[in-house]
């Protein structure tokens, strides 16, 4: 069973309890592919990125998938200057609607 | 050794003579600048020094070395920027700075196997503590030098001046930056203002498995390949304020690979292997530079410190390029070209070399003579003159090759004026000439100590007080000059100031004190000032820090005259005095002039001697011996009556020689005049050591002795002769 969430807003420090819980639960819900669609987006910072890599490392070592989707500018711009795009293995060029 | 080693240790000579040379610079700079000349040109030649003498002992991995100049560096670094202007107690600790540096090259020299990374440490915390207050409080190059000595500090000039501009940089964010309201990509986006980030990894490592991570900690650390022009400092003040509980490792371009190494090392086991490859993929470091490194670690299991220095091994091309970039500044002080066609070769060497050109030149000698009473074979007398000709040749290139420039001894001595000018509270200003004055080694060495004796006598003694000049009507800086020319066959050493002048009286009351002179004498001023030449004479009123400690005057006097040399004095009252001191060229190999009285062979120094004459019996004034030279009086001495020789009678022709050493002249009567030779001057035992006017002996060609006359002596002779004469004439 595959799941898709989106989240919006800011993706930071102040809401990263609640992003890592949700991405976590999501994780837990879904056996093979989570779709995350980040189109709306506003903000991303470290913490943020760091929640993000936790669910692509947790979803690769349980034998399931993490995509990210329809990335806004600020996330396509912080995962580019951390030299992300390998790590999440995604193309960054998807952008607007699914 | 293998070859790798000796090109280190060579490598190491050179980089402590270049530092030598550099602390040198550094130290004439500041002097200069203390004396008002506070040009942005000097300023950089003292940062220049401190900044180069860093980067080579980066090299080789004296990290204390080091880690102090780096201190000296920064406060350079804000007096350049304008933020700090070098006042008279910061020179002085600058000065300090150097005189630390001198004792680390000279520790460096007398154990080159001592622990590198230590080496210079101790002593070297108060200096940077008080350099430490002249940086502003806020100063963030502080904490990074003093407070956290571990920091990696910038090796290799740290401004891309070795081609690349490529940094790296290591950051791993503390836990708490995120709850402190800081964003680790904020700081990794400004990097991209101040140059240009190449590469970044994101190292997740640190991240815990779901359950156990904390979204508000930070884990994530960062490996960055960055391209930028600006200072170290620039680049640290990015991260001020994540510096406390971070680590944030800053390898400036062309570090060495063991930096890496470090860094690598300073992994958990599990992500140094993994960090070694993120290194390579930033294009920081290639894979076999890497794979030798640690391999090399690995096997050997040793300090790092150690590692660091034998590593450079693997890039002596970075070695080359430091020395060579030392050389290049170098060469600005000095001639272009001198510097490359330079060979440094060991005294002991050159000092044999001259030693048995000495016996060359007597065997030849011995041959020249035996072909001439052989018969009259012209080829053989031929071949003795052209090998004659050339051993004078080879004897002058090599004593040439002693001839050091006396400058160097002199420079130094401005360090001393200001020292003692200091102590003294008295503003003196030393000025030198004739710099290139060239001497022979050994006297240079020897000469030193007494002319530094003699610049702090006027110091001390000769200049007065800035209430007293003013007073006087003179400038209330005191004026010190240092003078080095050629005279007669001679160098004369000038040492002269524009104080007080000797004071008569003074010297009399304490002549008679002594028992020196009787209370009712009456002698020339000439003679007055002879007599602070006296063992234990002092005529300071007050016994200061730096002299009146009973090394008098005498001191001085005995070793220049051990050097062959003599010293005299002029003083004028009230405008100053001067000591002039003049020594021989060289010590061991002379042009001599041979004379015979009887069957004696004696030997007058050739550019002692003015000219040659006929003695002719009524030549002699009356009964006193003076001669008419041309209309000129001129005192003379018969070396007969001289030396006793009572063998034969004094042949009907007599010659004279007249020498001059400085102002004095006379003449010397002798028998015969036997011509040219060169002399190898031995000195005399112990047993003739209270023989005046003998200076040392040498061996003619036929092995005979022949005494080598003391010129200088024996005109002091006349001169006391003449002045009994004198004073029988007023009685």
């Amino acid at each position: 069973m595959n799941a898709r969430i989106s989240i919006d807003g800011e993706m930071t420090i102040y809401r990263a309890a609640e992003l890592k819980e949700r991405l976590v639960d999501a994780l837990a819900e879904c056996d093979a592919l989570l779709e995350v669609n980040l189109a709306e987006v506003t903000e991303i910072d470290t913490a943020g990125i760091q929640v993000l890599m936790l669910i692509k490392r947790e979803a690769l070592a349980t034998g399931r998938e993490l995509r990210l989707l329809a990335h806004s500018r600020p996330v396509v711009a912080a995962l580019e200057l951390l030299n992300l795009a390998a790590f999440f293995g995604e193309p960054l060029l998807v952008e607007g609607e699914p | 050794m293998t070859d790798l080693q000796k090109e280190l240790a060579a490598a190491l000579h050179a980089f402590i003579a270049e530092s030598r040379e550099l602390l040198e610079a550094m130290e004439a700079a500041l002097l200069e600048v203390e004396h008002g000349d506070e040009r942005a040109e000097n300023v950089n030649a003292i940062f220049r020094a401190a900044h180069t003498i860093k980067g080579s002992a980066g090299l080789f991995g004296l990290d204390a070395i080091v880690a102090f100049t780096h201190g000296c560096e920064n406060v350079l670094d804000a007096v350049r920027a304008g933020e700090l202007t070098l006042d008279d107690s910061l020179i002085v600790l600058l000065l300090s700075c150097c005189d630390h540096l001198g004792g680390c090259m000279d520790a460096l020299e007398r154990h080159p196997d001592a622990a590198p990374e230590t080496l210079g440490a101790e002593g070297a915390q108060p200096l940077l503590t008080q350099l430490r207050r002249y940086m502003p409080a806020d100063s963030t190059e502080w904490r990074g030098t003093l407070a956290a000595p571990q920091t990696p500090l910038e090796r290799m000039g740290g401004r891309g001046e070795l081609g690349s501009s490529l940094w790296h940089l290591s950051l791993r964010f503390g836990a708490n930056v995120l709850r402190d309201g800081m964003d680790p990509i904020a700081f990794i986006h400004y990097l991209d203002d101040i140059g240009r980030i190449v590469h970044v990894q994101t190292l997740p490592d640190a991240l815990p498995d779901a359950l156990a991570m904390d979204p508000e900690t930070c884990y994530l650390g960062f490996e960055i390949a960055f391209d930028c022009s600006e200072t170290k400092a620039t680049i640290e003040a990015v991260f001020d304020f994540v510096r406390e509980d971070s680590q944030i490792r800053i390898l400036p371009p062309n570090s060495r690979i063991t930096e890496f190494v470090d860094l690598i090392l300073s992994q958990p086991a599990a992500g140094a292997q993994r960090l070694g490859e993120i290194l390579v993929a930033c294009g920081s470091v290639t894979e076999r530079e890497l794979a030798a490194a640690l391999a090399s670690q690995a096997e050997r299991a040793q300090p790092l410190g150690e590692m660091l220095v034998q590593s450079e091994v693997v890039q002596p091309a970075l070695v080359e390029a430091a020395l060579a970039r030392q050389r290049q500044i170098g060469d600005k002080q000095r001639e272009a070209r001198h510097e490359a066609r330079t060979v440094r070769v060991d005294a002991d060497r050159l000092d044999q070399l001259v030693d048995l050109i000495g016996e060359l030149t007597i065997a030849a000698a011995g041959s020249s003579l035996l072909s001439r009473s052989a018969g009259h074979s012209s080829e053989l007398s031929e071949s003795t003159a052209r090998v004659a000709a050339l051993v004078q040749e080879v004897r002058d290139s090599a004593l040439q090759l002693r001839m050091v420039r006396i400058g160097t001894t002199i420079s130094r001595f401005q360090r001393a004026v200001h020292d003692m000018a200091r102590e003294l509270g008295k503003d003196v200003t030393l000025e030198t000439s004739g710099e290139d004055t060239e001497l022979d080694k050994t006297v240079v060495e020897k000469i030193g100590d007494p002319l530094l004796h003699l610049v702090r006598n006027a110091i001390d003694h000769g200049i007065e007080s800035a209430e007293q000049r003013v007073a006087a009507g003179k400038p209330a800086r005191g004026r010190v000059r240092l003078d080095a020319l050629y005279d007669a066959g001679a160098i004369l050493i000038r040492v002269s100031d524009d104080g007080g002048g000797l004071s008569r009286e003074r010297i009399l009351a304490k002549a008679v004190e002594r028992g020196l002179i009787a209370p009712d004498a009456n002698p020339a001023d000439a003679e007055v000032n002879e007599l602070i030449f006296e063992p234990g004479f002092s005529t300071a009123e007050q016994v200061t820090s730096l002299s009146g400690r009973g090394v008098g005057m005498d001191v001085v006097k005995r070793n220049i005259a051990a050097l062959r040399g003599t010293v005299s004095i002029d003083s004028l009252p009230g405008r100053g005095t001067t000591v002039s001191v003049r020594l021989p060229l060289t010590l061991s190999i002379i042009d001599g002039f041979l004379v015979k009285v009887g069957d004696s062979v004696y030997v007058v120094p050739l550019d002692m001697i003015e000219e040659c004459t006929d003695f002719l019996n009524g030549s002699a004034l009356g009964t006193h011996d003076y001669l008419d030279l041309r209309g000129e009086v001129l005192p003379f001495l018969r070396l007969r009556d001289t030396f006793s020789v009572r063998t034969a009678q004094a042949p009907r022709r007599e010659s004279v020689v007249v020498v001059r050493h400085g102002t004095q002249r006379a003449g010397l009567v002798v028998d015969a005049l036997v011509g040219e030779f060169q002399t190898v001057i031995k000195p005399l035992g112990p047993l003739f050591a209270h023989l005046r006017a003998i200076s040392g002996s040498t061996l003619l060609g036929s092995g005979e002795v022949a005494l080598i006359i003391d010129v200088p002596a024996l005109l002091e002779r006349v001169a006391t002769d003449n002045s009994h004469l004198r004073l029988g004439a007023v009685h």
